[in-house]
Parts: structure tokens; C-alpha cells; sequence
């Protein structure tokens, strides 16, 4: 059984039609790698996927672990092993991030049938994890992205994901606005993460990524359709011809 | 307003006097009948108190409390006490003070820490001179309201270079009283050059009975001095609270007014502070949480009247339920206060629809080499913080209730004193839907 199936979805934001017929397998261990230019629906996914509000889901449907994954809150998503890595981690003035992470784990855990851990516990776990992304004590303790630059804000989205340990991970755009040092940690951070039981999903605009994150699948994703599926070669070709030769072929056919 | 209402309260302020008569203070109390019966209680066509109505207390019949009750526990008593602190405590039930429940401690030299009523007597002179002297009857109806009534309260004097280590504590016990009763609290507040002092007032309701709280404090603040001022407002579901507080400031005196707003039914805070000479600095910072069909109104008025004075005003507000909350601040830079630093936010947060906030920040400037800011917001939750901590697997009720307790802390923060910052987060917190999971954001 595949982890993840998304069947023909079509969705919508604001009534402008974003997905058109989208069909997405991802099984546990791997990692998929969806690329496409602006505007394509990335994001979209990334966010109907998490449960944002605002998109409409008008035909199709998504499996997650053989639950029809659409009609849970995001709460509850989380709960399931869903994980969306922002592409704008959003700050939270007067939430401190510990905390914050303390709680959702405990939430996680509660969800699950397993009993809360105490602060010493917690503290412990995250400041091991803190290191997965060579993340700064003191970012740990500060409001939720207060103040962090960007890229400590991509790196705080990565140390999340290795505390909440998702079985499902999304990671949107990532790789923008980091850079090579920055990416490096990151991508670094995330192959630490790789596991067989987790899938991540890399949602990106860029090549560049890949280099450092090896992808099992590259899915090419253009106006709201996956056209086209592939290795990492995928990837190189497109970065060497750019969307347009893809969305040619399309054409063609 | 109908004289009934003022006629009831001017009847009970003459027999009420008559009983005081021989504190010396009579002329005083005098002056506060006038200046009531001339202004009587306002109405909503007064610019000031277009939001607020307060026919409920002009129509309320109340009476004057009886003398403290037995039907207050010690230990409601000591469950209300400023834990964690040590500190100066004095403790008034029904507006009375209850000198069993306040002990009294050593003071350093020259500082006065007394109860109004007991203190007439010794220090006559000191408090002729200066009460009713910064809050004005003639100002504020209510004031002078409170004026005519003048008997408990307390006096606090520090004299010329003296720090006041220990905070004061002033304990406002209320409820328990078979009838709708009201007080008016006077409290007076004196620091000589470079004295510092800090002053804590607890309105605090313990049931949800019927009562008026009418409180005035004043405070002059000769140069170079410091006051921390915390007015923590808990006052029962059924109670009309107004209150004034008027300082005025000497040169290079600094002051600090956290005033935080949680309880009653009708509620009226007036904050006015005259910046009087050179180097004067004020910081306001103010809390108004309100739900159910509470009514919660703010004023303030800062005037800065000499150069280089310098304000910094934070309101906020979060509105639940039916709540109405008010927010008017007003400063005002005189002609020749050159070189005036003012600043001023009030941000609100709307968690219902039928929740209601007017805010109003007014910016009066006479003088030309200013820097003044203000601005004031009204808002909801933030859909994205909420998405985002739903995202990590934080329940939407519960992420509201972190967002909204981040909200609010952003002023509690500011609190110095530990154990009531945490005491203030933890109620806080606990007003909301929800708190187990968050409860440790407090600590």
C-alpha cells in the first residue's frame, strides 16, 4: 500500500482552479522531488496536503495510510505523521519555540496513546535534535522565527521536523533563499532524516537541492498536472532545458 | 443624569461626613460635594464618556458598607495576599481598612505607611497639603465623588533620598455584603527628591454581588524620584469599578503605571499624568481582557508641559463574547515642551463577532521640535500563526487560546515583580478556552 496516493485532485483557492487532475504514489522510504515553475501549484499541493484553509478540493482524493486524508483538521494530520516545512515560516511573537514544540509533541504523543514526556525529557530530546541542523541553543528558547534570519528560520522547520519525527514530511521550497553554507546544513539535516519509514516530499524550484538531497522519483509538475515522472536525470535535464522543453513534449503529445 | 441618583449620594456623603466630622479633613470632603453637585454623574453626550454609560451606578442605591464583615475568612484573606513577595501589605475589606489582616512592619526612617483613616490624625498637616491636590474634583465627577467620601485609603510618604526596598501592597477585598454597597478607596502618594517607592493595588471581587468601587490615587513625584505603580483590577462579575489615578512629576522623576483590567462589570480607568518639569518620563503600559458582556474602558491623558519629557504608552485589549472595551489616549505636548519623546500604541484583538473595541488615540501638539508616534490597531487572530501551529499538531482551540495568552503577555512581560508577573500569566492563561497544554508558557 502505497503511503501516500493523490488521485486525480483538482482544487481550487479563491475559486481560481490551481490543481487540474493531479495524480501523486509516494511509499514509505522514499523521496520525491516535484519541481515546476512558478505558479505550477507547488505551494498549492504543499498546503492542501497540510490542510490549510482557503483550498477547495472540488474533485479527486488523497489517501494517506488508507484514510481518506481530506476531511481532518491539520491538527489532526500532525497528529497522523503529516509535516509541512513552511516556505515562510511565519514568527510568533511571545511563543516560545520550545514550548511550543513541547506542546505539539505532547500532543502527538497523547494522540497516539503514549504519555506526555516532562520538561527534563523534552529538553534533553531537543536539544540532541537541536544538532541535526547545527541549530543555536539560544534560537531554542526565543519566540517561534522571532527575529531569525532566513535561513535559521529553514533550519528552525528542519529541526522541528527531526523533533516531531513525521512520517510524512513536505518540504516547501526549502532550498529558497538559503544560502550555500546554509543549504548544505539543511540538505544535511534532512538526509539524516531519511528513513524507511518516512517519505519526504521536496518541493522545489530548483536543481540545486537535488544535488544534496537525492531523490528516488522527480515528478514535473505544470499547470496543476504532473507531466512528467523520473529519475534524478529528470532533474538534470531540466535544468540544462529549461520547463519549456517539457511543457513541449506535453504539447506534442 | 437625574438628581434622584445624585441627591442619594450627596444624602449619604452628608451622613457619612457628619459621622468623620473632627479628622480635619472636612473641608476637604466639602469641596468634593460641591464640586459633585455642580458636575453630577455624566452622561454619554460628555465627549469623555461617549462609550461608557454609567446610569447602572448613578441609579444603584448603594449603600455605605457596613464595618468589616465576619463573613470574610482569613484564609480568603491570605488566599488573596501578593505570595512570594515581601512586602508592605495592607488589607481593606468593603473599602474598610482591616488592620488585623495588616501587619505592620519596621519602615525606614521618615517613610509614613498608613491607612488613610488612621493617619488624619498625626500627619494632618502632609496630607492637607497634598490631597485632592493632584486629583482634581473639579475634573472628574467622579473624583469628586470619591473626594466627598474621602476616609480610607492609604497614605504612603517617602521622604528625600530614601528607597523604599520593599514594594507596598494594597489589598482591595470585596464582596460578601448582603446589600449593593460602594467605596471609595483614597490613596495618597508621596515621593520627596530621589525617593523610590513601589506601589501595588489589588481590587479583588470574591463573589458576584452588586458593588461600586469609586477609587482615586494620587501621586507627586518630586525630583528624581521613581514610582512603580501596578493597579491589578479582579474586581467580582457584578461590580461597577471606576477609577483615577493623577500623578504629577517633578524634573527627572520617573514613574511606571502597569494597570491591567480583568474583572467587573462596568469598568472606567482614567490615568492622568502631568509631566510638570524638565526630564520627566512616564511609561504606561495597560491590559484589558474582557468577555461575557463585560464593559471595559480606558482613558488616558498625558501632558506634557516642560521640554524634554518623554512618554511611552502600550494598551492592549483582547474583546471576547459581548465584551465592549474602550480605549481613548490622549497626549497633549504644551507650547514650549520642546524636545517632547512620545509614544503610544494601542493594539485589540477581537476573538468574536460581537465583541466591540473604540479605540481613540488623540496627539495634541503646541511645540515644534517634537517626536511623537502613535497608532492603534484592531484586529483578529492571524490565520497564518494559526495554520502554522495546527500544522505541528496544536488544536485550533488551543492555539487560539497560545495566541491570544502571547497577545496579552506582551504587556504582562513587562510586570518586574516575578511573582506577580507569573501570578497575573497563570490567570491570564486560565481565563482562556482550553489552557492545559500551554499552562508551562507562563513559567
Amino acid at each position: 500500500m502505497n503511503l501516500l496516493k493523490i488521485t486525480n485532485l483538482h482544487a481550487s483557492v479563491d475559486g481560481k482552479k490551481i490543481l487540474k487532475g493531479l495524480n501523486l504514489s509516494v511509499n514509505a522510504g522514499e523521496v520525491h522531488a516535484i519541481m515546476g515553475p512558478n505558479g505550477s501549484g507547488k505551494s498549492t499541493l504543499a498546503n492542501v496536503l497540510a490542510g490549510r484553509e482557503g483550498y477547495e478540493i472540488t474533485e479527486g482524493s488523497i489517501t494517506y495510510m488508507g484514510k481518506d486524508l481530506t476531511v481532518l483538521p491539520p491538527e489532526q494530520r500532525a497528529c497522523e505523521g503529516i509535516f509541512l516545512a513552511f516556505q515562510y515560516p511565519v514568527e510568533i511573537p511571545g511563543v516560545n519555540n520550545v514550548y511550543m514544540l513541547k506542546a505539539a509533541v505532547n500532543a502527538i504523543r497523547t494522540y497516539r496513546g503514549l504519555g506526555k514526556l516532562d520538561a527534563m525529557e523534552f529538553l534533553h530530546m531537543a536539544r540532541e535534535k537541536a544538532k541535526v541542523v547545527k541549530m543555536k541553543d539560544e534560537l531554542l528558547s526565543r519566540a517561534v522565527n522571532e527575529g531569525f534570519s532566513g535561513g535559521e528560520k529553514k533550519r528552525n522547520e528542519i529541526f522541528q521536523m527531526a523533533v516531531l519525527e513525521p512520517r510524512l514530511a513536505i518540504l516547501d521550497e526549502t532550498d529558497s533563499g538559503l544560502d550555500i553554507d546554509a543549504l548544505k546544513i539543511v540538505a544535511e539535516g534532512v538526509n539524516s532524516l531519511r528513513s524507511r519509514d518516512r517519505a519526504i516530499i521536496l518541493v522545489t524550484h530548483y536543481q540545486r537541492l537535488l544535488n544534496y538531497i537525492i531523490p528516488d522519483r522527480v515528478h514535473v509538475l505544470l499547470d496543476g498536472r504532473i507531466i512528467k515522472s523520473g529519475d534524478r536525470e529528470l532533474a538534470l535535464q531540466l535544468e540544462e532545458q529549461g520547463y519549456d522543453q517539457v511543457r513541449r513534449e506535453e504539447a506534442a503529445a | 443624569m437625574s438628581m434622584p441618583a445624585i441627591n442619594h449620594y450627596l444624602e449619604k456623603s452628608r451622613h457619612h461626613g457628619k459621622q468623620l466630622a473632627g479628622d480635619g479633613l472636612e473641608s476637604v470632603r466639602n469641596t468634593g460635594v460641591e464640586r459633585f453637585r455642580e458636575q453630577g454623574f455624566p452622561g454619554m453626550r460628555a465627549e469623555n464618556w461617549k462609550y461608557t454609560d454609567v446610569r447602572p451606578i448613578a441609579g444603584g442605591n448603594f449603600i455605605v458598607p457596613h464595618a468589616i464583615g465576619d463573613r470574610i475568612s482569613r484564609d480568603m484573606v491570605n488566599s488573596a495576599r501578593l505570595t512570594g513577595v515581601d512586602c508592605h501589605e495592607l488589607v481593606f475589606i468593603n473599602g474598610c481598612f482591616a488592620k488585623e489582616h495588616s501587619p505592620s512592619g519596621t519602615l525606614p526612617e521618615g517613610v509614613i505607611i498608613q491607612d488613610l483613616a488612621g493617619a488624619t490624625a498625626r500627619h494632618q498637616e502632609l496630607i492637607g497639603k497634598h490631597i485632592a491636590h493632584y486629583a482634581d474634583p473639579a475634573g472628574n465627577p467622579f473624583t469628586a465623588l470619591n473626594t466627598a467620601f474621602i476616609q480610607h485609603g492609604c497614605l504612603i510618604f517617602i521622604p528625600a533620598e530614601t528607597v523604599l526596598e520593599k514594594p507596598v501592597h494594597l489589598l482591595y477585598l470585596s464582596g460578601m455584603h448582603e446589600e449593593p454597597f460602594a467605596a471609595h478607596p483614597r490613596n495618597l502618594i508621596i515621593l520627596s527628591e530621589n525617593a523610590r517607592a513601589t506601589v501595588i493595588e489589588s481590587y479583588i471581587g470574591l463573589d458576584e454581588g452588586s458593588y461600586f468601587t469609586n477609587t482615586v490615587t494620587e501621586a507627586c513625584l518630586l525630583s528624581g524620584s521613581t514610582l512603580q505603580h501596578y493597579k491589578i483590577q479582579q474586581e467580582g462579575r457584578g461590580c461597577y469599578h471606576v477609577g483615577n489615578f493623577d500623578i504629577r512629576q517633578g524634573e527627572n522623576s520617573q514613574a511606571e503605571s502597569h494597570s491591567i483590567a480583568l474583572g467587573g462589570a462596568l469598568v472606567r480607568n482614567d490615568i492622568r499624568v502631568r509631566l510638570a518639569a524638565e526630564g520627566a518620563g512616564i511609561t504606561l503600559n495597560g491590559l484589558y481582557l474582557a468577555g461575557g458582556r463585560q464593559h471595559i474602558d480606558n482613558h488616558t491623558r498625558v501632558d506634557h508641559l516642560q521640554p524634554s519629557t518623554c512618554s511611552r504608552e502600550n494598551y492592549r485589549g483582547v474583546l471576547n463574547g459581548d465584551a465592549r472595551g474602550v480605549f481613548n489616549g490622549k497626549v497633549i505636548v504644551h507650547k514650549g515642551a520642546q524636545k517632547t519623546d512620545a509614544f503610544q500604541s494601542n493594539a485589540n484583538l477581537l476573538l468574536s463577532d460581537n465583541a466591540e473595541v473604540d479605540t481613540k488615540p488623540e496627539l495634541e501638539i503646541y511645540a515644534d521640535d517634537v517626536k511623537c508616534a502613535h497608532g492603534a490597531t484592531v484586529g483578529q487572530l492571524d490565520q497564518d500563526m494559526l495554520f502554522y501551529l495546527r500544522s505541528r499538531s496544536i488544536d485550533e482551540t488551543t492555539a487560539k487560546s497560545l495566541l491570544t495568552y502571547a497577545f496579552a503577555d506582551e504587556i504582562i512581560r513587562k510586570i518586574g515583580i516575578a511573582p506577580l508577573r507569573q501570578r497575573l500569566e497563570q490567570m491570564v492563561i486560565g481565563l482562556l478556552p482550553d489552557p492545559e497544554l500551554i499552562r508551562e508558557f507562563a513559567v
